[in-house]
């Protein structure tokens, strides 16, 4: 169990880097599935930890949450790159104050 | 046997996500990716949860992922252009890889004998997490589970609308 837990918090930090680290939306996005899959191990954790089936439950949601936030997340890199012509996000700030 | 199933993949679902991380292509940072969730899938498996390691690899390393790759090849030339490799022997080991996958999953096919039921003298769904899960799906988390299809017609429309040709 605590093995599972901390391989989970591991693939999340890894995820968190990532996100900071990388100059592509795309990249980024590709960390934030990471962080999710991270969450996700720990959820299946603890379901069998347990002995019940909720945190698989909660998986299953947060898969199909995932897949939704795929499928608009990349339909707004597709328009932000026929926009600006570019996959940099420093250089989306025009709503900057 | 499940400490050395845990320490083989989820050392390779460590590595695979700092690979994800450290990548300079972003092609291969999908692909590392991929690794990582065929891994993360074999621990949900050892953590029986059967059919969220199917759903894993079916909708996740699948589905998202293959759609993933098609954005990246269609807004990063550049890097798909790097990714098409010239050498004639990884496309053998490749096409070998994947005889010796087919020939596994046809032995592992014909092993499963479908006439035997496999929870002899269990109640109908009673102890198999598949079955439980499934239940519990349709019962106590029905409005969650519909919610869920709701999220995806919007997310469907969304994306239509976000990805029609403005003229």
């Amino acid at each position: 169990m605590n093995h599972y837990l901390t391989l989970s918090l591991l693939l999340f930090l890894v995820g968190t880097v990532g996100f900071i680290v990388k100059k592509n939306v795309l990249a980024m996005f590709l960390c934030v599935e990471l962080m999710l899959n991270a969450a996700n191990l720990a959820f299946v954790a603890f379901a069998r930890d347990l002995g019940q089936l909720q945190g698989q439950v909660f998986v299953f949601l947060v898969m199909v949450v995932a897949a939704a936030e795929a499928a608009v997340g990349l339909a707004i890199m597709i328009v932000l790159y026929r926009c600006r012509g570019t996959l940099n996000p420093d250089e989306a700030d025009t709503m900057k104050g | 046997m499940e400490t050395l199933f845990f320490y083989l993949f989820g050392g390779i679902a460590l590595l695979a996500a700092m690979s994800v991380v450290a990548q300079k292509k972003i092609f291969y940072s999908a692909l590392s990716l991929i690794i990582c969730l065929g891994s993360i899938a074999v621990l949900f498996l050892a953590l029986e949860a059967p059919f969220i390691a199917a759903v894993q690899v079916i909708v996740y390393a699948g589905a998202v992922m293959v759609l993933f790759l098609f954005v990246i090849m269609l807004l990063d030339p550049f890097s798909a252009a790097a990714a098409r490799d010239k050498r004639k022997r990884l496309t053998f080991l490749a096409v070998a890889l994947g005889l010796v996958a087919l020939a596994v999953l046809f032995t592992l096919m014909r092993a499963h004998d479908p006439a035997t039921p496999p929870l002899a003298g269990e109640p109908p769904g009673g102890t198999d997490p598949v079955g439980r899960l499934g239940r519990l799906l349709f019962t106590r988390y029905l409005i969650p589970f519909e919610a869920t299809s709701i999220l995806i017609l919007v997310a469907i429309m969304g994306v239509v609308v976000l990805a029609r040709k403005r003229s």
